[in-house]
């Protein structure tokens, strides 16, 4: 009879030999996302008087190939906020687990509506992941845009990356969003104070208007898209919008590249 | 299988920084690895005073040729009460890799916090100083990416400013610039409030000229010297802009002032 | 015989390879932008030049002349711009010359696009043409590689997308020579505020069957405010360790003195004593 309290519950060695520890060990060292690979591109969010307005294509793309086009990458977290996914599709889905995990834990906890995490704590909480992973060398390869309402009500909009950034603007888009979308949101809603005189109407024209660019020109892009407005009411979210009035007119008249006439 | 990262420009790692632009030619492969680090640009400055000290810093966030914001602060109070540091008089900022520099305000913040719960009285301007050279120390081989100023009032009422490299060595100084234009901004402090390469007058020929010599100065004069700083590095560098924010450290309190910068 | 001279290449090579940098060109980090109009076109420019993140020039001009109705907007490489477009003026100018006949846009975009491809992409010129000639205005992008495209809107340079962003949402397919320059203007803006490689004014030229109308810093939404104190130095600030006066009547001991009889007389200088 072994007295060790580590033998307790263990084939006895003298009856079924050493246990082997082999499989424990793994070949070579552990190795963590280097690269993204299912990716999801823009998404481009704007603030208006009472919430804000977020939206994303609902295209992955593997590589230049348009793999699924039907991927959902705006996800609402209770009644006061959306999460916008860039990047990593695969890396979006472990959040999006997460992000239940915590608000099953959450609805537990507390059933106070007032005390329920606004969208300035998910930001954080989400910031701090993002920061803790890529201290620990394995990213979660995305781009994060947290629209809703922060603890007093008021719009808010920030953004968390890979590398753990985090920055807030009253209009803010990720990936190529960032160079051809803020330009367009930019001129309406410059700064903080200029939000005030935003209605959500105008809101939803504006960020619509920035899916149509981006749709003429980024090559990752689809026009099939989620968008979601949140304010004091809720969050109301659609998840299969076409894009509308689009125009090729400026193709009508193109005639070669060079000197060619007809 | 090339891989596409959406948040980053084509070609670029994750975010774009004009530090790392190769200065070897690409050889061989190209290998996709993760680089932990960024740069948001930016810059910051410091200059104490007989009985205050002012913090200032740009407040553009930068990836690339990209504005992330035009309003992100680089001043963070320390210490004091509650989340909106109320009574405190201890002034970080910090400039680099932002993620880096909120982790490192939100560490200094804390630890200055718990000091007074656990003593009762509120930690010194040298305490702190050194304590954040610790901080940053600890971190010697993963480094938080950031130059660091501290300033505050030391416990003769003098205005205190302390600075720091990304590893933790630090110095107590009249004035200091860091960041995207420091190399801008510095050599204009060196002259105007350390007199660096002015002369008096008559003084005397050859090498018996006298220097002129550096005395504390009034606080109007430190915050024209720094807006004039900072809108002159708006002029020159393109990682500066959109807004200044500046904090006054006085033994009364911390004043702190807004001023729009070209946004260009 | 004239061309490049490549005589340094091996040694520019053996440095570069024990890992010394090239050095850094001034690069016009740009929004340059077109745009055609009923009766002809537009083309305008920021006026920023970068050295990395320095700004080089506040406000250089990226619009360069290459015929009389024939310009070009120009980014990449100052120099190769700036040189790509004389070159190719000089040449466009020789051939209308020998033909008798005004240049026509396509003509010198065939002359720039052969003169790029020819040099592989090692001269960084990326180029918006414009110009109106007897068969109508012309718009053509040439790229530094020697690929062209004709479009009825064009951008291009650092602040591109910016620029492209305002094309797309508010171009339409005809447009009066106002709209066409608020357009082009507002495109610029776009890169200026949103594309940290361009800043400062906005440069633009209208090209017309008539006439071109250069309009050198069309809008200045960049104008630096006053600075806050004066920095003028008292007299004797800056320490002198030696010093040397010349008077006048000793002048001529260092170099030789011509003086004036007349007073029309302005063009001689005086010379430098080489004895």
């Amino acid at each position: 009879m072994n007295h060790l309290p580590q033998a307790w519950g263990r084939p006895r060695d003298d009856v079924y030999g050493a246990y082997d520890n082999s499989h424990f060990q793994t070949n070579g060292p552990t190795t963590h996302t280097q690269s993204p690979i299912v990716t999801g591109t823009s998404v481009v969010a704007a603030k208006f008087k009472d919430g804000v307005v977020i939206a994303a294509d609902n295209l992955a793309s593997y590589g230049s190939l348009a793999r699924f086009t039907d991927v959902k990458r705006l996800r609402k977290f209770n009644s006061l906020s959306v999460v916008g996914f860039g990047g990593d599709v695969s890396d979006m889905q472990y959040l999006d687990r997460l992000l239940n995990s915590l608000d099953i834990r959450e609805n537990y906890s507390s059933t106070d509506p007032e005390n329920a995490l606004n969208a300035k704590n998910l930001h954080t909480y989400l910031a701090k992941v993002m920061y803790k992973r890529r201290s620990d060398f394995n990213p979660l390869w995305n781009h994060l845009l947290i629209a809703g309402l922060d603890g007093e009500g008021k719009p808010f909009l920030a953004s968390a990356d890979l590398l753990g950034t985090t920055f807030s603007s009253p209009t803010l888009a990720t990936g190529f969003g960032a160079h051809l979308a803020q330009p367009i949101m930019r001129r309406v809603i410059p700064d903080e104070a200029a939000v005030a005189g935003v209605s959500k109407e105008d809101a939803i024209k504006l960020v619509k208007e920035s899916m149509k660019v981006l749709f003429y020109r980024d090559a990752r892009s689809m026009d099939q898209y989620s968008i979601a407005v949140i304010t004091k009411e809720g969050v109301e979210l659609k998840e299969n919008e076409k894009l509308e009035n689009q125009s090729w007119e400026f193709a009508e008249r193109i005639r070669g590249y060079g000197t060619q006439v007809n | 299988m090339a891989a596409l990262f959406s948040g980053a420009p084509p070609q670029g790692g994750p975010g774009y920084s004009f530090k790392q632009t190769p200065t070897m030619a690409p050889s061989g492969e190209r290998q996709h690895g993760f680089y932990p680090y960024t740069d948001n640009g930016g810059s910051t400055l410091g200059i104490s005073g007989a009985d205050f000290t002012i913090m200032a810093g740009d407040t553009r966030s930068t990836s690339g040729y990209n504005i992330n914001t035009r309003y992100a602060p680089k001043l963070f109070k320390i210490g004091g009460e509650g989340p909106d540091n109320k009574g405190a008089r201890i002034v970080l900022s910090v400039v680099g890799f932002a993620a880096d520099g909120d982790a490192l305000k939100e560490r200094l913040d804390t630890i200055v916090k718990m000091y007074k719960y656990q003593h009762g009285k509120p930690m010194s301007v040298s305490a702190c100083a050194q304590r954040l050279s610790h901080v940053l120390y600890n971190k010697r081989f993963f480094p938080y990416y950031v130059h660091a100023i501290l300033g505050g009032i030391d416990e003769d009422g003098k205005g205190a400013l302390y600075s720091y490299d990304p590893v933790g060595s630090y110095e107590r100084e009249q004035c200091r610039a860091a960041g995207a234009a420091a190399s801008l901004i510095m050599p204009f402090l060196d002259n105007q409030v350390n007199f660096k390469n002015q002369y008096e007058p008559g003084s005397g020929t050859g090498h018996d000229l006298q220097a002129k010599v550096a005395q504390p100065l009034p606080r109007d004069t430190v915050e024209s010297i720094v807006r004039d700083a900072f809108t002159s590095a708006v002029e020159r560098h393109i990682e500066v802009g959109d807004g200044l924010q500046m904090m006054i450290i006085t033994p009364n309190g911390v004043e702190e002032t807004f001023t729009p910068l070209k946004r260009d | 015989m004239g061309g490049f001279d490549f005589s340094n290449h091996n040694r520019n090579a053996a440095l570069h390879a024990q890992g010394v940098p090239l050095p850094k060109a001034t690069s016009t980090g740009t929004t340059i932008v077109g745009c055609l109009f009923d009766g002809g076109v537009v083309i305008a420019a920021d006026t920023r030049a970068t050295s990395g993140p320095i700004v080089a020039d506040k406000n250089c001009e990226k619009l360069h002349y290459i015929a009389p109705q024939i310009w070009c907007a120009g980014a990449g490489t100052a120099a190769d711009t700036e040189f790509t477009t004389a070159i190719i003026s000089s040449n466009l100018e020789l051939h209308a010359l020998s033909t008798g006949r005004k240049p026509r846009v396509v003509t010198c975009m065939t002359l720039l696009k052969q003169h790029l491809f020819r040099h592989q992409g090692h001269i960084g010129a990326y180029l918006v043409v414009a110009g109106v000639d007897p068969t109508g205005a012309h718009l053509f992008t040439v790229h530094a590689h020697g690929s062209t495209d004709k479009l009825p809107y064009v951008t291009m340079g650092s602040g591109s997308l910016a620029a492209m962003s305002v094309f797309e949402t508010q171009w339409k397919g005809k447009l009066t020579k106002d709209e066409a320059v608020k357009l082009c203007a507002d495109a610029i803006q776009a890169g200026i505020f949103n594309d940290l490689g361009s800043g400062s004014n906005v440069d633009v030229a209208v090209i017309t069957a008539e006439k071109t109308t250069l309009m050198r810093n069309y809008i200045t939404p960049n104008v630096r405010e006053r600075k806050a104190r004066n920095y003028r130095f008292p007299k004797g600030t800056t320490a002198v360790l030696n010093e040397k006066i010349i008077k006048k009547e000793e002048i001529s001991k260092y170099v030789t003195v011509h003086e004036l009889e007349d007073d029309s007389v302005t063009a001689t200088a005086e010379t430098m004593d080489t004895s």
